[in-house]
């Protein structure tokens, strides 16, 4: 995915050092490895590669991170604004 | 009327259909077999004995209804009611130690997993996704936790199989808390690789993914077979907008002109045409080679380019203010249109489009503005 990557420092994803027991779901069901554990602890290996599909914090077992997740396309979001709701969209294919 | 035909009429109404947390289980407890084995499916060839009552063998032929199928909703017909049956499904002969493949109840979906996972002897878990793919199912919640706890309880998995494992496809891990789904129904979580064309090399390493097997990737191909729903998408907000571009092209210096509105209104609308082609088809397929990160440059330098060409082509029978307006419209319309397909791609966060958007809709908004002025003003000058 080198050559599809977003807007950098915009991603909301946190980890808390201290919570993480070094379990390695998230390492896994990250879709582009933003995370890689070393030493017991999960460390971002690509930070701006998030597409906050949060996975990973749903995964995590002692919650040690927060994503603000949503979906990533314009049209959910403008049907957000314009609604005032939560971007929603029909995507099914 | 038996409390089992009340049951059966609820169910036709619908009642299984949304995941609601903690509703009654209206369709479950019930064996498999309790709902009836839907011969009339073209992907259903038997039926498999289990403990828990008879379970729909699949098979892995994909026959001309499925590729029909498949493209009739790739063109946004239908799309919403394109699903499979929920439950258990059986391929191959498995046997109570056969792994559960778990996946979403879109039949597209379902004939990719039922396709690739050729030759294995698997359980197959379909999910109620209402119809929606698994990435934006688990987006929605849809495919998550309560679901995935629901139809192992309904189908009856534990007396079907001998062991206490799912498999996941990866993309269903944001609705899916695999240690909540171990709590609620003792089921272990393995989530397996992205796509289901890898399902077989990970069952053979046991059940472990290689490093690209956990990556999203994008090809053109991917990128392609995406771009008619995009373009069916805004046939509707097109159709109005080329509505209006016929009536502006009658308002000239006489006031209104039939002959204006027909000859400047083809020219108009065949822009537009062309500025949704180049965002929702050009941009899509040239994506990693237009030049940014934002997709509304990358489709606002896709619709100007193709713009210039018309304009050059054209060059004898266009007047400047004319010329000028119809590059200004393909460039925004373009861009808006490209904007859109972020919907569409496994790599761009909520974050990043929304930042965008708020840059880039002041941008398109001021230049649609400037080309209707143009276009306008252009027939008064003559």
């Amino acid at each position: 995915m080198d050559r599809f990557r977003y807007f950098d420092g915009v991603a909301t994803v946190r980890l808390a050092d201290a919570a993480c027991t070094g379990c390695g779901m998230c390492e896994e069901v990250c879709p582009h490895g933003v995370f890689a554990v070393r030493e017991r602890k999960a460390r971002f290996l690509d930070r701006d590669a998030c597409m906050e599909c949060g996975a990973c914090a749903m995964n995590c077992p002692v919650k040690a991170i927060s994503v603000h997740p949503g979906v990533g396309c314009a049209a959910a979001i403008l049907n957000g604004w314009l609604s005032g709701s939560k971007p929603s969209c029909g995507c099914g294919g | 009327m038996t409390k089992e035909d009340g049951v059966g009429e609820e169910k036709g109404g619908g009642c299984c259909a949304p995941p609601s947390g903690k509703g009654s289980p209206c369709c479950g407890g019930g064996s498999p077999s309790k709902s009836g084995i839907r011969y009339e499916d073209s992907f259903v060839d038997g039926e498999v004995g289990t403990p828990a009552g008879p379970v729909p063998r699949v098979h892995s032929r994909i026959g001309i209804d499925d590729v029909l199928g498949r493209w009739r909703v790739r063109w946004g017909i239908g799309r919403d009611r394109y699903r499979v049956a929920p439950g258990l499904y059986a391929l191959g002969a498995p046997g109570a130690d056969a792994p559960v493949l778990v996946t979403a109840n879109y039949k597209v979906t379902f004939d990719v997993v039922r396709h690739e996972a050729a030759g294995l002897d698997a359980w197959i878990l379909v999910l109620d996704t209402q119809g929606i793919n698994v990435w934006c199912a688990a987006g929605e919640g849809t495919f998550g936790t309560g679901e995935v706890i629901r139809r192992v309880a309904e189908t009856r998995l534990p007396e079907v199989v001998n062991h206490r494992r799912l498999v996941l496809p990866q993309l269903g891990a944001p609705g899916v808390a695999a240690h909540e789904v171990r709590k609620g129904c003792g089921f272990s979580v393995v989530y397996g690789p992205v796509r289901a064309r890898d399902i077989r090399a990970f069952l053979d390493a046991g059940m472990q993914a290689s490093p690209a097997m956990r990556r999203v990737v994008f090809p053109m191909w991917e990128r392609l077979v995406l771009t008619p729903v995009e373009i069916t998408g805004v046939l509707r907000p097109a159709g109005w907008a080329a509505a209006v571009l016929f009536l502006l092209a009658g308002v000239g210096p006489g006031v209104f002109s039939l002959g204006a509105a027909w000859d400047r209104g083809i020219a108009a609308v065949a822009a537009l045409a062309a500025g949704i082609l180049a965002g929702a088809v050009v941009t899509p397929a040239l994506l990693p080679w237009l030049p940014g990160r934002s997709f509304s440059v990358k489709g606002g330098l896709a619709g100007g380019l193709l713009a210039a060409c018309a304009v050059m082509w054209y060059r004898g029978t266009l007047e400047a203010p004319a010329a000028l307006a119809l590059l200004l419209a393909m460039t925004a319309v373009s861009s808006f249109i490209a904007m859109n397909f972020t919907g569409a791609t496994p790599f761009t966060s909520p974050s990043g489009v929304e930042k965008e958007m708020r840059r880039a809709l002041p941008v398109q908004a001021g230049l649609t503005v400037a080309a209707g002025l143009l276009w306008v003003g252009g027939a008064f000058l003559r």
